[in-house]
């Protein structure tokens, strides 16, 4: 049974082959290889977290852009709010003083009314007593006798004042 | 010149594959153009008969020369050089064709053919008298097989070694991609579990080197043309080395607690004294662990070549019985069952390079655990 027997050539030549072969493959194959495994399983989970995050990212301001987007309508709504109160305020007061114009335009015409009444009664007042003395003169002047000329000339004095 | 480059680089696309398949197709034809080899053999040379027992034992041997093929008497056979050391003569070195097959002595050498010493170099002298054995450091067939296969280790990772820092940030391709996936399977499926997270890497190199080493040896052995087809890994004496590696790295890298489990394991103290039998037990037991690595690689490689060959030899067997009819009818059924044979040896070829390596890395595990 020679091939049970190991033969001391071939382990002699195996020892050497196997050896040199070991060492030749660790530090030129089997170093770059595993570190070619190792640096791309590096890379692949380095560009999955960075993916991660850059999604976590997004989403972080898909947040804050929703944020700034509410803000910005509740400060719109704000600002509408406030403009209409000022618009209400504005007409509110524009109404108050137009009425107060109006209440004073009222009051002026009003004595002015009252003025010229005043005035115009007035001169009637003094045409009045002018009349009456001017009549008074004409009926101290004619002296008439006759009431019927007397009559008629309180009409032809009436007709004048009708007249005038 | 970039265009011829790129020529170039697509016909070695397009012919890879094919040389694939050829080397596929000769794992099964191969053994039909052994068949044809010894079948002139065995017609011409042989009239007394065909040995089966002995052309399997030669087919599963070591051997001085190459052998390749044989037509008629002449043998096509690959001289190998024969390197001895004996004290009369000192070092003697000469190719194995002056030996003229075995048939004739040189220089006071002979290759013994029966005896205890059948198969080994002998020292004669001019009576044709053995006077002793020279040491035999001959580059026999298995050594040549195991440059061969060297070789193509080397033309394998040395071109993976060139290509990889390249594609960090890329998909693998060719052989890279081919050979990737088996290197991280043994480094995340067999490394790490059987070793540790943290010190599987010292190891690495041994067991990769010691798994391609194994696979494409027991690979090309099933290739039965030249250069291949030598039984390396079906040789004790590899596999002994190969287990041998396995024990010393195992033995150096061995922690206080794995000592101190061989030496002082936790057992009963009747145990230990005043017979120290669980160390006994425990020492044995780091001796047995590589030597049945050794004979299982060796065992299974060597089946599956000599059961490939007895098939073959049926056809002559049969032939030499009943006529040439017989060894016709029979060859069908012969054929059939090494193919079979040898489509097994494949996976077998995986199956015990992966369970050398997962053992090896076992047991250096074993060693370098912490205590817990």
């Amino acid at each position: 049974m020679g091939f049970v027997t190991p033969d001391y050539g071939t382990i002699f030549w195996m020892l050497i082959i196997f050896g040199i072969v070991l060492w030749i493959m660790k530090k030129f194959a089997w170093a770059p290889i595993l570190k070619a495994l190792k640096d791309r399983e590096k890379s692949i989970s380095e560009a999955l977290n960075s993916a991660d995050k850059a999604r976590k990212e997004v989403a972080g301001l898909k947040a804050s852009n929703d944020q700034i987007i509410a803000e910005a309508r509740r400060e719109k709504e704000i600002i509408l709010k406030e403009a209409r109160e000022i618009k209400d305020k504005i007409i509110a007061e524009a109404k108050i003083q137009a009425n107060a114009e109006t209440q004073k335009g009222i009051e002026y015409a009003r004595q002015q009314i009252l003025a010229e009444k005043t005035a115009a009664i007035n001169d009637i007042k003094e045409q009045v007593a002018e009349l009456s003395v001017m009549i008074a003169e004409k009926v101290i002047r004619k002296q008439l006798d006759n009431p019927k000329e007397q009559e008629l000339l309180v009409k032809d004095l009436l007709n004048d004042l009708k007249l005038k | 010149m970039l265009i011829a480059e790129h020529n170039e680089k697509k016909m070695m696309q397009i012919l890879r594959p094919i040389l694939f398949l050829i080397l596929f197709v000769f794992t099964g034809a191969g053994f039909v153009s052994a068949a044809g080899v010894t079948e002139k053999d065995t017609t011409n040379s042989h009239s007394e008969g065909f040995e089966a027992g002995k052309h399997v034992i030669a087919h599963v041997s070591d051997a001085f020369e190459w052998h390749i093929a044989t037509f008629g008497e002449t043998h096509i056979s690959i001289p190998l050089p024969i390197i001895l050391y004996s004290s009369n003569k000192g070092w003697n070195f000469f190719m194995s064709s002056k030996f003229h097959h075995g048939h004739e002595a040189y220089n006071g050498f002979r290759i013994e053919h029966v005896g205890e010493n059948e198969g080994k170099i002998v020292e004669i002298n001019q009576n044709g008298e053995v006077v002793g054995l020279p040491i035999d450091l001959s580059i026999t067939k298995t050594v040549a097989g195991i440059f061969v296969s060297v070789i193509v280790l080397f033309f394998i990772f040395l071109n993976i070694a060139k290509s990889a820092p390249k594609s960090v940030n890329k998909a693998p391709a060719g052989l890279q991609n081919l050979f990737e996936p088996i290197i991280l399977f043994i480094r995340d499926e067999v490394a790490k579990p059987a070793i540790g997270e943290k010190k599987f890497e010292k190891f690495m190199p041994f067991l990769l080197t010691a798994f391609f080493f194994i696979l494409i040896n027991n690979l090309l052995g099933l290739i039965p043309i030249f250069p291949f087809g030598t039984n390396v890994t079906g040789n004790i004496a590899v596999t002994m080395v190969l287990a041998l590696f396995t024990f010393f790295i195992t033995s150096i890298s061995g922690n206080k607690h794995y000592w101190k489990e061989i030496y002082n394991p936790d057992v009963p103290w009747w145990l230990k004294y005043p017979v120290p039998l669980m160390p006994i037990v425990e020492l044995s037991g780091v001796i047995t662990k590589p030597f049945v690595l050794m004979v299982r690689l060796f065992a299974n490689m060597m089946a599956g070549h000599m059961i490939v060959t007895v098939f073959v030899s049926l056809i002559f067997i049969f032939n030499d019985l009943m006529g040439v009819e017989a060894g016709l009818g029979v060859s069908f059924v012969s054929v059939a069952f090494s193919v079979f044979i040898v489509l097994l040896d494949i996976l077998v070829s995986f199956i015990q390079a992966y369970v050398f390596t997962l053992l090896s890395a076992l047991y250096f595990g074993m060693a370098t655990s912490e205590h817990h």
